[in-house]
């Protein structure tokens, strides 16, 4: 069985996050990770892996640093990576990303490609409904429950009025939530033998893409202006002397929220 | 003019959609679409809302809560119709229809908004960005223009029209309808679900046990509310993870917020901190939630939420 995991590499949670005044864009610069919630879907890949045998590929959008965090995932036990980076991708919003992805996935044909629930850094919340519709396949997302077998997949998952049980011919595409597993430790092995693993690198027209296709020339939305958000005005902070319930129905009677 | 995807579940539209439609109501001439079995008893309701017109398709075909066949359906809508926007209200299902309708239609899609405005004409989101710290905005290129709106950001308005329902038809594509339901549990809940709730009464670790929740529950059942709980929670097996609020759970944007024992990590803090009011309850004086709730108060929630749930019912006169 051959599975394709999309991630993507974000800025470190410990780093200070700012958006680039000049060109709207996320500044990047700065240390980065794997995202977290992609590690469910590459920990969710490797299961399937070892039921069923097969290869587990990465795939990503990002710029050339991004092998770095690929590198994370690859010593987990993925066996190879695919990195789209190419300058003319920068800036490239959901319909753009998505046309990058599907354009890699068409390439690899994997039976099964993993999405993680959301990037950290706001992205791409969505991508695996938009990629699945440019592949023509099946989709099942926050799956929370997976079973695979030689033709289907079948994945639990929850909303908003209870849990829905899918199932979908392969090949498919899933979303998982990041409840469906706790990612596993890179061992020293994995770490060591992850520079070795086969690391691709592709410009965008090795994609058989247009050089608009992608990059804001291929984004359909735009980021107009950047501002502080509103201030929540001032907070009252209190000690609990034995009279807070009564001093919180107050404040909340005051305000009319009851 | 702007087409809104409108729920329904249990008989009745969800209110996501119908605050969606008001909002579009008063940005250009807005039409609702129900899809499903079902969908023509509901439809009219959507013209106190603002709707000129509601499309309707009460296709079985449509009967399931996936995306794929309701992708169809609203591309067969957008092409008849020549409708150059389509909102949502930000759910499970209406997540990966807008995607989907966005890279079908090659439309540009804008998520997680929490306002809608037009600007010079021309239609402007506000989108909360790196967790709810910039406010962006956010506009389109060309039509069709796809927004999903965050959960509860936009409020139901009752203008009192009426709308004209109309009936549709669509084909489906082939790997539309290869995904099928195999079983469907529905959650047994008492009181608002946490979505639609205006008071959610929340609970973290600082709670000390899972038994702590039944505090949690007395208050929000006074209040007319929910119960919400935050990741670590959930993770230890607390509290079920569909109150999950916080990045990867729910995005809540309740009246009141009442936060007991949750010490704000940032995780959290983008679910909730689209609450009117935020109420915090916790031991540690040094907690990040007492940075962004309105009213704090360091404290233990064993003494003071039995002493509160008691104090409203007896305002309530219950």
């Amino acid at each position: 069985m051959k599975i394709a995991v999309c991630v993507k590499q974000v800025p470190d949670a410990t780093v200070h996050k700012r958006i680039d005044p000049q060109t709207k864009r996320l500044d990047r610069s700065g240390e980065a990770t794997l995202n977290a919630t992609d590690l469910n879907a590459v920990e969710e890949a490797l299961r399937v892996q070892e039921a069923h045998g097969g290869e587990v590929v990465l795939v990503s959008l990002g710029p050339e640093k991004a092998v770095e965090s690929l590198r994370k995932a690859l010593a987990m036990g993925a066996d190879r990576a695919v990195l789209v980076a190419d300058e003319a991708a920068a800036g490239s919003d959901l319909l753009a990303t998505s046309r990058a992805l599907a354009a890699v996935l068409e390439r690899e044909s994997a039976d099964l490609v993993f999405f993680g629930q959301a990037a950290s850094d706001g992205d791409g919340a969505v991508l695996w409904a938009a990629v699945a519709e440019r592949l023509h396949r099946p989709v099942i997302s926050q799956v929370a429950t997976l079973t695979v077998d030689a033709g289907s997949v079948t994945g639990k998952r929850q909303t908003e009025h209870g849990y829905d049980v899918i199932s979908a011919p392969l090949p498919a595409v899933i979303g998982v939530s990041d409840a469906i597993n706790e990612p596993r430790y890179p061992s020293l092995k994995g770490i060591m033998g992850a520079k070795a693993k086969p690391q691709e690198t592709l410009a965008v027209a090795e994609l058989g893409l247009a050089a608009d296709a992608l990059g804001e020339a291929g984004s359909r939305t735009s980021v107009l202006e950047l501002g502080p958000p509103p201030s929540r005005g001032d907070s009252i902070k209190i000690e609990d002397d034995g009279s807070a319930a009564q001093k919180i129905l107050d404040y909340v009677l005051e305000r009319r929220l009851l | 003019m702007i087409l809104v995807f409108l729920e329904h579940h249990g008989g009745e539209l969800e209110k996501g959609g119908l605050g969606v439609l008001s909002k579009a109501a008063t940005l250009d001439e807005a039409a609702g679409v129900v899809l499903g079995p079902g969908a023509g008893e509901v439809a009219a309701r959507a013209g106190l809302f603002g709707a000129s017109k509601v499309y309707v398709l009460d296709d079985d075909a449509l009967a399931a809560p996936l995306p794929q066949p309701r992708v169809d359906a609203l591309a067969a809508l957008v092409g008849e119709t020549g409708a150059d926007t389509v909102l949502f209200a930000s759910s499970v299902l209406a997540a990966d229809v807008a995607a989907a309708l966005a890279a079908r239609l090659e439309g540009g899609l804008n998520w997680d908004l929490t306002d809608l405005e037009l600007r010079d004409g021309e239609l402007v989101g506000t989108r909360p960005a790196l967790g709810d710290t910039v406010l962006v905005d956010v506009g389109w290129r060309g039509a069709p223009r796809i927004g999903l709106v965050r959960s509860g950001a936009l409020d139901p308005v009752e203008t009192g029209g009426t709308a004209e329902v109309e009936r549709f038809a669509a084909s489906y594509s082939d790997f539309s309808t290869l995904a099928t339901l195999v079983e469907q549990t529905q959650e047994e809940s008492s009181g608002p679900s946490i979505e639609d709730a205006d008071v959610i009464v929340a609970g973290g670790r600082g709670l000390g046990s899972p038994e702590a929740f039944s505090l949690l529950e007395e208050l929000a059942s006074a209040l007319g509310g929910a119960v919400g709980a935050t990741r670590a929670v959930v993770d230890a097996g607390w509290y079920p993870y569909s109150t999950q609020v916080g990045q990867t759970g729910k995005t809540v944007s309740p009246k009141l917020y009442v936060a007991c024992g949750i010490s704000g990590a940032i995780q959290h803090k983008v679910g909730m901190q689209g609450s009117g009011t935020i109420v915090a309850i916790n031991k540690d004086p040094n907690a990040p939630i007492f940075d962004f709730c309105d009213f704090g108060v360091v404290g233990d929630v064993h003494q003071i939420l039995p002493r509160l749930t008691e104090l409203v019912r007896a305002h309530r006169g219950d």
